[in-house]
C-alpha cells in the first residue's frame, strides 16, 4: 500500500505543469529599468507613428503620480520596477512573409505547446496569432480572413497600418490613466493581436491568440483590441503559458472589446501562466485589465475566463452597457493550489436602457491557497428595467485554502432587479469514496467532481477548448486531495 | 468467492466488528439481518475498502486475493460492487459521463478495448430496459434530486452496468415503497447467475420475500451469532431481535 501511496505522489508532483520548459533561443533585449529612453527605444523598435510615442509617454508620466493598488485580498511582493526588462523580443528576421523564416526553434516551441504554426497542419476553423515575450510571431490564415474584410494582425503591425482604427479605439475603453498596470501598459506596451470586424460579417473562424514569455527578467506587457463593427459577430480565445522560474515575472496586459450595434463578441481565456512551485516558489504575477463595451443598441459581450495558473492573478473582465438592450455575460472558473492566490470577478456598469447582465463564478481553492471574487455590478439613474443575475461559488478542497466572496452592489434606478447568490461547498469524502467504490481512482474522481461542479461555465468554451480545459482542471489540481 | 476470517475493525478507537467469520460461495444469496447499531452497515464498508474504518485484525480473501490490501477502486475494478444505504449526490456529472468512466476504468484494468460512446449507449439502453430504470434518471447529474425511491433503483442500474462478481446491497430496501422495492427486487433477481454472488444487508423481513436467501446471518455486537436457512427471517420477523439480544448479552 505504501508503495502504491508512494507512486500516486511522485506521479503527481512530476505532473505538475508540463509547459514549463525554456526555449533557447537568443533574445534582443533592451536596458533593464523603466525611463523616458526605454519608452522611446520600444517605439523607435516598433517604427511607430509619433502619435503612439506621445500616447505611451503621457501614461507614463501619470504612472509616476501612481501607488500600486492594495485593496484586493492579496499578499503581494514588492515588484521592483528597475530591475524588469520591458522589452525583449526573440531574435531573428523582423519581417515574416512565409513560415520557411521562422526560426526552426521557435516553431518547435510552439509546436510543443499544442500550437503548430503551419496552417496546413492547423486544427481547421481557428486563426493564430502566436506572440513570444514582446513581439507577435506569426499571425495564421491572415490572407483568408483579410477577403472578408477582416484585419486580424499583432497590434504593432494595426499600429503601423490602420492608424485611424488605433488612434479611435485604442484606449477608447481602457484610457490610459486607467489603473496603475494598466497605465503601465500603455507606456510599455509590446505587442498582442488587433482585431477588426467589418460591418454585417460573421467571422467564419475562431481567432485566438497565444501568449508565451520566454526570456527571463522580462515583463510581457501585451495590448489587445478587438472592434465588432455593426451586426458583425467574433469569437476569440486566448492562451498562456510561461516556463517555470524561480523567480517572479510580472504580466500585465490589456485588453479593451468594442462591440457596435447588433455586434457580439465572445472572449475566452484558458490561462496557465507558471504558478509557481509547491512551495509558492516563482510564478507569474498577472495583473491584468480586460474591459469591454456595449457602445451601441443590442451589442452583445461575454467573457469566458478559465484561471488556473499565476502565482497571483488579478482581473477583472468587465463590460459597459452603453447601448439600450445591450447584454453582457461573464462565465469564470479559478482554481488555486498550493500558495496561488485570485482575486478575480468582474465589473458591470449598466448605463442604457433595458441591459442585462449575468455572472457565473466558479472558484475552487485548494492546498494552502486564497481565491477571492470580486464583483461590481453597478446600474446607473437612467438604466431603466435593468437586470443582473450573479452567481458565485466556492468549491474546497481540503481545510487550509480560503475562499472568499466580495459582491458590491449599486443601484441607482428603483425599477433595476438585480440578484446574488453565493454558495460554498466541500468535496466530500463520501463522494470521493462513492466514486472509488464505482472503480475510478481518487485522482479521477476529483477532477470528475470539479469538472461537474464547473459545467456552466466549461459549456461556454468551444468545443476543442473546452476539452483542454477539462484536462487542465484535473491537473492543476492533482495532489490536493488524499 | 468471498472469505473472512475473524475481522475486527474499529472507528475512532471504537470496536465496531469483533470478529466475523464468513464464507460466501458463487450463486449464493446471503442475508445479513440484526438490530441497529450491530456492525452490518460497517462490514458492508470494510468490505467496500472505506478508509475512516481501521482493520484491526483477521483476512478477507476474494477469489484467493488478499482484498484488504487493495484500493477501493480496485475492488471494484475486481468486482466488488455495494448498493449504497444513502446513495451520494454530485451535482454536474453526468450519469452518462460517470457510468461511461466507471465501465471503462474497468475494462482498463483487466486491458480490454475501451466502450465507444456508441456502444457505451446501446449496452445503457440494454440495461435500463433489464432493470426498469425510468429512461429520464439516467439523463441527470449523479442522484442530484433523485426522490429515495430513484436513488435506490439507480444504484441497481448500476450494478446492472458494471456486472459485479460479489454485490453487497446495504439497507437496499430501506425507504421503498412496495412497488420500489419490487422493481429493486426483480432487478437483482434478473441479475444473479451461477457465477455471482450477492450479500443483500436489511433490517426488515420484507425484502427477502422478493429476493429469497439460501443462508441468513444474524449480526449482533459485531459478530454473527446466527446462521440458518431462510425460515430465520420469519422466525425474526415474529419474535423480533430481544431473543437474540438476551441470548447474546455479555
Amino acid at each position: 500500500m505504501n508503495n502504491e501511496n508512494d507512486k500516486i505522489i511522485s506521479d503527481v508532483t512530476e505532473n505538475e505543469y508540463k509547459y514549463g520548459f525554456v526555449t533557447n533561443i537568443e533574445s534582443d533585449s533592451i536596458e533593464k529599468g523603466l525611463n523616458e529612453n526605454v519608452i522611446k527605444t520600444i517605439s523607435q523598435r516598433k517604427n511607430e507613428p509619433s502619435f503612439m510615442l506621445e500616447w505611451r509617454l503621457k501614461a507614463y508620466e501619470h504612472w509616476k503620480t501612481m501607488k500600486m493598488p492594495t485593496w484586493a485580498h492579496l499578499k503581494i511582493p514588492e515588484i521592483n520596477f528597475s530591475e524588469i526588462i520591458f522589452y525583449s523580443t526573440p531574435k531573428q528576421s523582423a519581417k515574416l512573409n512565409s513560415l520557411d523564416e521562422i526560426d526552426p526553434e521557435l516553431k518547435a516551441t510552439f509546436d510543443k505547446l499544442g500550437i503548430p504554426l503551419d496552417e496546413q497542419k492547423k486544427l481547421s476553423g481557428v486563426a493564430v496569432d502566436a506572440v513570444m515575450d514582446s513581439a507577435s510571431i506569426k499571425t495564421t490564415f491572415k490572407e483568408n480572413l483579410a477577403e472578408l474584410g477582416i484585419i486580424f494582425c499583432s497590434m504593432s503591425e494595426a499600429i503601423r497600418e490602420h492608424p485611424d482604427l488605433i488612434k479611435k479605439y485604442l484606449g477608447s475603453v481602457v484610457p490610459y490613466t486607467d489603473n496603475f498596470f494598466a497605465t503601465l501598459n500603455c507606456a510599455v506596451f509590446s505587442d498582442g493581436s488587433f482585431v477588426y470586424i467589418p460591418k454585417g460579417v460573421r467571422c467564419p473562424m475562431e481567432l485566438s491568440t497565444y501568449f508565451r514569455i520566454n526570456a527571463e527578467n522580462t515583463g510581457q506587457f501585451e495590448r489587445t483590441l478587438i472592434i465588432a463593427d455593426e451586426g458583425s459577430y467574433v469569437s476569440y480565445l486566448e492562451g498562456c503559458t510561461a516556463p517555470k522560474r524561480d523567480n517572479n515575472q510580472l504580466h500585465a496586459a490589456v485588453v479593451e472589446l468594442v462591440a457596435l450595434k447588433d455586434a457580439e463578441i465572445k472572449y475566452s481565456t484558458v490561462q496557465n501562466w507558471y504558478p509557481g512551485d509547491k512551495n509558492g516558489n516563482g510564478g507569474i504575477f498577472n495583473f491584468v485589465t480586460k474591459r469591454g463595451i456595449c457602445k451601441d443598441d443590442n451589442a452583445k459581450i461575454s467573457w469566458t475566463q478559465v484561471e488556473t495558473g499565476s502565482a497571483i492573478t488579478w482581473k477583472y473582465p468587465s463590460c459597459i452597457l452603453k447601448g439600450n438592450n445591450s447584454s453582457a455575460e461573464f462565465y469564470s472558473v479559478a482554481v488555486t493550489n498550493n500558495y496561488q492566490q485570485a482575486d478575480t470577478g468582474t465589473k458591470m456598469i449598466h448605463i442604457g436602457k433595458n441591459t442585462k447582465s449575468r455572472i457565473v463564478s466558479k472558484g475552487i481553492s485548494a492546498g494552502m491557497s486564497e481565491n477571492s471574487y470580486r464583483g461590481l455590478v453597478k446600474i446607473l439613474k437612467n438604466a431603466e428595467n435593468a437586470r443582473n443575475h450573479s452567481q458565485c461559488d466556492s468549491l474546497l478542497l481540503g481545510s487550509n485554502c480560503g475562499a472568499h466572496t466580495f459582491p458590491y452592489i449599486e443601484v441607482d434606478n428603483k425599477e433595476a432587479i438585480v440578484e446574488h447568490e453565493a454558495t460554498t461547498s466541500r468535496i466530500g469524502e463520501d463522494q470521493i469514496f462513492y466514486c472509488n467504490q464505482r472503480g475510478i481512482s481518487t485522482e479521477d474522481a476529483v477532477g470528475l467532481i470539479v469538472n461537474g461542479y464547473a459545467r456552466e461555465v466549461l459549456k461556454q468554451l468551444p468545443m476543442e477548448f473546452a476539452v483542454e480545459a477539462q484536462k487542465l482542471l484535473q491537473i492543476s489540481l492533482e495532489g490536493s486531495v488524499g | 468467492m468471498l472469505s473472512i476470517k475473524n475481522l475486527k475493525a474499529s472507528i475512532n478507537g471504537k470496536q465496531i466488528l469483533k470478529g466475523i467469520n464468513l464464507e460466501v460461495k458463487a450463486g449464493e444469496v446471503h442475508a445479513i439481518m440484526g438490530p441497529n447499531g450491530s456492525g452490518k452497515s460497517t462490514l458492508a464498508s470494510v468490505l467496500a475498502g472505506r478508509e475512516i474504518y481501521e482493520i484491526n485484525s483477521g483476512e478477507v480473501l476474494f477469489e484467493g486475493k488478499n482484498l484488504l490490501q487493495m484500493q477501493p477502486e480496485e475492488r471494484a475494478r475486481l468486482g466488488i460492487f455495494l448498493g449504497f444505504q444513502y446513495p451520494i449526490e454530485i451535482p454536474g456529472v453526468s450519469m452518462v459521463n460517470f457510468m461511461k468512466t466507471a465501465v471503462n476504468e474497468k475494462r482498463k484494468y483487466f486491458n480490454l478495448p475501451l466502450l465507444s460512446s456508441s456502444d457505451f449507449l446501446k449496452l445503457m439502453r440494454e440495461k435500463k430496459e433489464l432493470v426498469e430504470i425510468d429512461s429520464q434518471l439516467t439523463n441527470r447529474s449523479v442522484n442530484e434530486g433523485f426522490s429515495g425511491g430513484e436513488k435506490k433503483k439507480n444504484e441497481i442500474f448500476q450494478m446492472a452496468m458494471l456486472e459485479p462478481k460479489l454485490s453487497i446491497l446495504d439497507e437496499t430496501d430501506s425507504g421503498l415503497d412496495i412497488d420500489a422495492l419490487r422493481i429493486v427486487a426483480n432487478g437483482v433477481n434478473k441479475l444473479k447467475t451461477p457465477e455471482t454472488a450477492t450479500i443483500v444487508i436489511t433490517h426488515y423481513q420484507r425484502l427477502l420475500d422478493y429476493i429469497v436467501p439460501d443462508i441468513i446471518h444474524v449480526l449482533y455486537n459485531g459478530q454473527i451469532v446466527k446462521t440458518a436457512g431462510k425460515e430465520l427471517a420469519l422466525e425474526l420477523e415474529e419474535k423480533g431481535y430481544d431473543w437474540i439480544k438476551k441470548e447474546f448479552a455479555n
